[in-house]
Order: structure tokens, then C-alpha cells, then sequence
């Protein structure tokens, strides 16, 4: 009687049987985000209030959102908001990096801790204290009078050249925790031969940086810069805690019209539509940023 | 390779099919009961309605409100012991965000407090999710109990379009009034009587301008709340019932008129003579009247909900009064209407049932209950004995303007998107980002592109 042969070669093999193993996660995976996705999609095609049968409503929700000049607006917004939650904490973070790296700082575990520590904290509650920091009466305003610049001080929140910035540093402070952790784990593992190598050629602190340091921690640039870029596109609660959307229509940003139109205004459809439009673009940025930095690293 | 593409194909196309086929919302099956019972299959007589158990969603959270409703409920349990209520209550933000979801769902409740806008109450009427209480008002007496303009701001027309007019969908318990907080104290100490009329009013807040004080206290970061003010003030220009149709969304009104650009510009002249806290627009709502019971400022154009916070704060060193009235001897116009109306769900078990619970929670008696608890109650306010001082002016207030005819509605209520859109359109025009002419324009492009519809 011939035994069918014994397969060789690495566990999964065949094809079918190493998908098996990957099923249980996937049907999780598919459950809980692959579904929602879809449906989201699918809601997305439809004119729906939440609570009538919908009607079909074709690619006309897509139209809206390229056309209707103040949801246009949202996503121009969240671009502001990326350079103030991903570049601007990127060059901190790399600056603040290369210091604590390199001056062997005394009690660099309580520094790296301190600057984590927005990351910790609920975004609600950096919310409400950011707030009260930028109140007509706050403590930026305080600040500013007592050194005698009150000429400057305003109701940031409520100023329209101001609101945004405003918002977005909150971010920048928040972030910049993140990022700076992340390059410095990075720089922990620079072989110290690169250094001393570069110190033998003559190199100062700054070349040092760009020769060795930044090309070494291109890999960990590219995780910080995806995490905080979808960061940046997806904020919610701070827009929802600091300003609705105001002064005017000032600082409003895609997910926070996800929610205005889903349960302010019942056009569940329409905020499908904003939200695959945000995945979209995340998806695209996140892509862009892990090939370039995946190349670079290569 | 290629069956696996037959088959991207086969899911492609199936894929379409689905997505045209079962649009959202289809599954649940509205029940087709439109048509409200008539009058005389009304059972009132709620001890004989056997065995019922209520499941009732409230947002009565907070101190008196909380107080109000456990007495209540209590009282009717104890009266119909055949009823057994079950309460589920949440605040307002958790209230409005699920309703939505609940009323669709199969296990939706008997009785829920919707509120009076579009968004919640038209919604909902639209999608026959609740019940026509006509019958029950003449069965129970409403009509008569509830005047007109209280009905009004529960009312729709059975196809959801028409707000502040048409079939009764709830009963609201409480009733809301803007009008003007002031530092009585203070008042006192620069010299000013309390003003009597808008010239009065506007000498006021010239004296407390040059007297060093802020005038009028605003905290609009939320931008929600300078709707109050301008509530008021377009109550000074502008005729009743002009302010009605816009603000319920019916036809036929109009925004860019000389009266509603008056109002616009008096808003602006205020900001232009600084007669408001610096940095308005970036002030939170709460700290901004938490400051005025510490002293800042003179009057806060407010509603009645501040009055328990306030008249904590500052006992009797706090007033509150209606706006003037447009010229002297005229009534008071002013922004107002009730808490968030009690409506019954179509998948309301037993209707007969959630209506004679409307009717207790609403009963004179109630109003009493209300009234010991520092509510507002919504009718015979004049009747009941207010907790303390602010407390009967507020009474006093409210029972004036809701029998002279003088409330209308809150004018976010008009369309679906006016909440924002005035919102926003307000801090523009606080912040000189726009001119009135231009803030009304976009006003009346909300409300005509909703009532042209």
C-alpha cells in the first residue's frame, strides 16, 4: 500500500493548511474591522438618517464631500494639524533625542519619563487643562502680563488666526513625548564604533548627527511619523473639548464632521462618506511614509 | 490563478448586488399603526389596566430634576401598583446620542424624553416612532391645562415637517425662559435702578462701562450661548410672530429684514463700546458665569437653568428679570420654551398605560412636586411657591411672558443645521469677521434652503 508521501519543507506547507493557521485572527481581524469597514462603505452610497429605510444615493455623498466648501475645509485642517503633531514634534523629538543620547544625561530614565507622560494622560483631560491654559483669564494670559506684554493677550481659543495653531500645539506637546521615546531607542542602538569612527574623521556634534545619528534612526522616524500622522488625521476629542469646530468654522476637522453629521444632523450616510474618505487618506499617507522610510532603511 | 480571479469576479458582482440591494434601515419593520386611536378607545383608567411594566428613559440626572422624578415615581407606583416602572436614566449628551439607536431597536422603551428639535423629536415623528398624543390631551385635558405656545414647542405635523404646529407629540414638565441675570449688589453701589426699559438698559450699561465694570458677561468658546443673547435682543426689534416662523422653520419668514439687521447691529455696537469681557469668543460658558457670581461683570443674559447655581453662589445679591419690553406698557419678547418633552414610543406595549404616566408626571400635583424641587414647572407657575428669591423672579418671569404670549422659540430649533450655523455665525459677527447684513444673509440661507425644500 503506497503512503502518500510525506510532505516536507517548513510548517505550512501546503498553502491551505498555513491559511488555517492564520484563520483565527483573521475572523477576529474581520469581525471587528474588516465588517465595519465594508459596511461603512456600503452606508456610504446611501442617503440614511439612522432611522428611515435609506435610499440609494450612488457616488453623490463622494461629491458632496469634494464640493461642500466646509467639509473640503475639515480636511485641510487636519493637514494643518500634521505639521503641528508629526513635523514639528519630529524635529523636537529628534533634537531633545540626540541631547539626551549624547550627554549622558544623570537620571535619563526620569527625563524620558517626563516627556512620555502627555502620552499617558486622556486626551479629554489634556483637553480641559490646554483649555484653562488658553482662557481669557488663563495662564498664557497671566504670563503675558505679568511680563508686561498685555497687549498680547487674547481668548486664543476664540481667535480665528489663532485657534488652529492653538489646537495644534497641543498636539505638538503631546506627541513630541512619543517621539522623542521612540528615537531614543532608536539611538540606543548606534553601534559606538560609527561614533568613534566619525570622531578619528574629525567630525563635530552636528555633522556626528547627520552623519551617524539620523541615518541610522531612519527606521524609527518612519514608525513615529506614521503614528503621529494618523494621529493628526484622526483627532476627535480635542477639536470636540477645545472648540466644536469654532471660532466660526475655523478649526473643524473630518472626524469631528464624522460626528456632527452621524448624530447631530442624521446624515448617517454623508458621515460614512467622510469616514472612508479619512481612511483613504490615512491609508495613502501611511503608505507613502513606511515605503520611503522602508527603502531609505534598505 | 484564474479561478481564484473567477471568483474576485463572482464576489466583485455579488458584492454590487448586496450593496444596492438591502439599504439600511430596511430590516426593522415599522409597525403600521399611523393612525392615532380615537378619542373615545382612550383608557384612562389606569388602575384597570392589569398588569404593565414601563420601561421609561429620562435625563432628570441632576439634583431637583432627580428628586423630582424618583418622588414621582414613586407617588405612581404607589397609586398603580398594577405599574411597574422601569427607569432608565442618563444625562442629556448620553440621551440624545442613543435614542436613536434604541427606538429602532427591538427591545425599545415605552416612554423617553425626546428633545424638542428636529434632529430628535422631527426625526423621530417622521419615522413613526412615536405616538400621535392628541386624543390623550383631550381625553386627559392637556388642551386645556397646556396653553398654546407650550403645546406648540411639542408639536409637529404627522409627517414631521412642520414644527410648532400640528398633533401634540410629548408633554414637557419644566419650562425654560432667557432673560437677564444682575448683580443686584452691585447695581446698587454704581447707582442704577434696575432698568425697566431698553433705554434704561442701555444708560445702564454705559454707566458700568465708565465706571470701570464689565457690563455683560459672555462665555461663547462653545459657541451656543451668544444665540441667547442675540434671542434677546432680537426680541427688542423684532415682531413675535416674525421670530416664530423662523425659528420653528416654518415658511413664509425671513431673516434679512430692517428689524433683524437692527438687532444684528445692536449686537455689534455693544462689542464696538467693549461692553463685553475680553476674549468672549475663547470664553468657556461655565467659568464665564462662575465669574459673575465672584463679581465679575454686572448682567449675564442667561436661562433659567443658572438660577439653582446661581442663586447658591450669591443668594440674594442675584436678580433675575425679562428683557424690556420693545416700547413701554408692550409685552416682553424673549427666548424661552419647556425641558425636553415626554413622548411614547409605537413599540410602546401598552399606550393607554405610558399616557396616564404622562398625565401624573405632568398632573397639577406634579407642578407642586416640581416647583418644591427648584424646577421651573412648565404650567400654573404662578400658582407655586418658589424655593427662594432668584427663584420667584424666574417664576415670575417665566409665568409673565408664557401668558402674555411672549415666548418664542430658540432659534437653532429652525432647520436641522441652524444650531451650527447660527452658532458659527455668530462668532463671526461677534468677532467683526462679518457684517450684520452678511450674518443675516447666511442665517437665511439656512432657514430658506430647509423651508424651500
Amino acid at each position: 500500500m503506497a503512503g502518500r508521501p510525506r510532505q516536507l519543507g517548513p510548517p505550512g506547507e501546503p498553502r491551505r493548511i498555513g491559511y488555517l493557521y492564520v484563520l483565527p485572527a483573521f475572523l477576529v481581524y474581520a469581525v471587528f474591522a474588516l465588517y465595519p469597514l465594508l459596511r461603512a462603505v456600503h452606508l456610504s452610497l446611501f442617503d440614511w438618517d439612522g432611522l428611515t429605510v435609506g435610499t440609494w444615493a450612488g457616488l453623490s455623498n463622494y461629491q458632496e464631500v469634494l464640493t461642500d466648501e466646509r467639509l473640503r475645509a475639515s480636511f485641510g485642517h487636519a493637514l494643518v494639524l500634521m505639521v503641528f503633531f508629526a513635523l514639528i514634534p519630529l524635529v523636537v523629538g529628534l533634537l531633545l533625542a540626540a541631547i539626551l543620547h549624547r550627554a549622558s544625561v544623570r537620571g535619563l530614565g526620569f527625563f524620558r519619563t517626563v516627556v512620555f507622560l502627555p502620552q499617558v494622560v486622556a486626551m479629554v483631560v489634556i483637553a480641559v487643562a490646554w483649555r484653562r491654559i488658553y482662557a481669557p483669564d488663563g495662564t498664557i494670559n497671566s504670563v503675558l502680563t505679568s511680563i508686561g506684554l498685555e497687549s498680547w493677550t487674547r481668548g486664543w481659543l476664540g481667535e480665528y488666526a489663532f485657534a488652529l495653531p492653538a489646537v495644534g500645539l497641543i498636539g505638538t506637546w503631546f506627541e513630541s513625548g512619543l517621539v522623542t521615546v521612540l528615537l531614543l531607542a532608536g539611538m540606543g542602538r548606534i553601534p559606538p564604533d560609527l561614533y568613534e569612527a566619525a570622531r578619528l574623521d574629525g567630525a563635530g556634534a552636528v555633522r556626528e548627527f547627520f552623519a551617524v545619528t539620523l541615518p541610522s534612526v531612519r527606521g524609527e522616524i518612519a514608525v513615529a511619523l506614521t503614528l503621529t500622522v494618523i494621529a493628526a488625521l484622526k483627532t476627535f476629542d480635542l477639536i470636540y473639548m477645545t472648540t466644536s469646530g469654532g471660532p466660526g468654522h475655523t478649526t473643524t476637522v473630518p472626524s469631528y464632521e464624522v460626528y456632527r453629521q452621524a448624530f447631530e444632523l442624521g446624515q448617517v450616510g454623508l458621515a460614512c462618506t467622510i469616514g472612508v474618505c479619512l481612511t483613504v487618506i490615512i491609508f495613502a499617507i501611511s503608505f507613502v511614509i513606511t515605503r520611503v522610510g522602508d527603502r531609505v532603511a534598505d | 490563478m484564474i479561478h481564484i480571479r473567477r471568483s474576485l469576479v463572482g464576489l466583485g458582482l455579488g458584492a454590487a448586488l448586496a450593496l444596492s440591494a438591502c439599504a439600511p434601515g430596511g430590516s426593522s419593520s415599522t409597525t403600521d399603526e399611523s393612525s392615532a386611536p380615537a378619542p373615545g378607545a382612550v383608557k384612562t383608567d389606569a388602575a384597570a389596566l392589569g398588569d404593565v411594566t414601563l420601561t421609561v428613559w429620562d435625563q432628570e440626572v441632576r439634583g431637583g430634576q432627580e428628586k423630582q422624578m424618583s418622588t414621582l415615581n414613586a407617588e405612581f407606583q404607589k397609586k398603580y401598583p398594577n405599574i411597574t416602572i422601569k427607569r432608565v436614566s442618563r444625562s442629556f449628551d448620553d440621551l440624545v446620542k442613543t435614542l436613536r439607536l434604541a427606538l429602532t431597536g427591538a427591545d425599545a422603551p415605552d416612554v423617553v424624553q425626546a428633545n424638542n428639535t428636529r434632529s430628535q423629536m422631527g426625526e423621530f415623528v417622521k419615522a413613526n416612532q412615536l405616538v400621535n398624543l392628541d386624543p390623550y390631551a383631550v381625553a386627559y385635558g392637556w388642551d386645556k391645562r397646556y396653553p398654546q405656545s407650550v403645546r406648540n414647542v411639542a408639536s409637529y405635523s404627522p409627517d414631521g415637517k412642520t414644527f410648532g404646529s400640528g398633533s401634540l407629540f410629548g408633554m414637557p414638565q419644566v419650562g425654560e425662559v432667557v432673560g437677564i441675570f444682575y448683580n443686584d449688589a452691585k447695581l446698587k453701589t454704581l447707582g442704577i435702578n434696575p432698568p425697566k426699559t431698553w433705554a434704561e438698559f442701555d444708560a445702564a450699561l454705559a454707566t458700568a462701562k465708565s465706571k470701570g465694570e464689565v457690563p455683560l458677561v459672555l462665555g461663547n468658546l462653545e459657541k451656543w450661548p451668544a444665540g441667547h443673547v442675540f434671542g434677546v435682543v432680537q426680541g427688542r426689534f423684532t415682531k413675535a410672530d416674525d421670530i416664530r416662523k423662523l425659528g420653528f422653520g416654518q415658511s413664509g419668514g425671513n431673516w434679512v429684514t430692517p428689524e433683524n439687521t437692527k438687532a444684528a447691529q445692536a449686537l455689534v455696537d455693544w462689542v464696538d463700546k467693549g461692553y463685553f469681557n475680553s476674549g468672549f469668543n475663547g470664553q468657556d460658558y461655565d467659568p464665564a458665569w462662575q465669574g459673575f457670581t465672584k463679581g465679575q461683570g454686572l448682567f449675564l443674559i442667561a436661562g433659567s437653568w443658572l438660577q439653582a447655581d446661581l442663586s447658591a453662589a450669591m443668594k440674594t445679591d442675584v436678580k433675575f428679570m425679562l428683557p424690556p419690553a420693545p416700547e413701554a406698557g408692550g409685552t416682553a419678547v424673549t427666548t424661552g420654551g419647556s425641558g425636553l418633552p415626554f413622548a411614547i414610543t409605537q413599540k410602546a406595549k401598552n399606550k393607554d398605560a405610558a399616557a396616564a404616566y404622562i398625565n401624573f408626571i405632568t398632573s397639577p400635583e406634579a407642578m407642586k412636586v416640581l416647583a418644591d424641587n427648584g424646577n421651573l414647572p412648565v404650567v400654573e407657575t404662578a400658582a407655586q411657591k418658589a424655593p427662594d428669591a432668584l427663584a420667584t423672579d424666574v417664576f415670575t418671569a417665566f409665568g409673565t411672558v408664557s401668558e402674555d404670549n411672549g415666548l418664542v422659540p430658540y432659534l437653532d430649533w429652525a432647520t436641522p443645521t441652524m444650531g451650527d450655523t447660527l452658532g458659527a455665525t455668530l462668532q463671526d459677527l461677534l468677532a467683526k469677521k462679518v457684517t450684520p447684513q452678511q450674518a443675516l444673509e447666511a442665517l437665511q440661507k439656512d432657514y430658506g434652503d430647509f423651508t424651500g425644500q
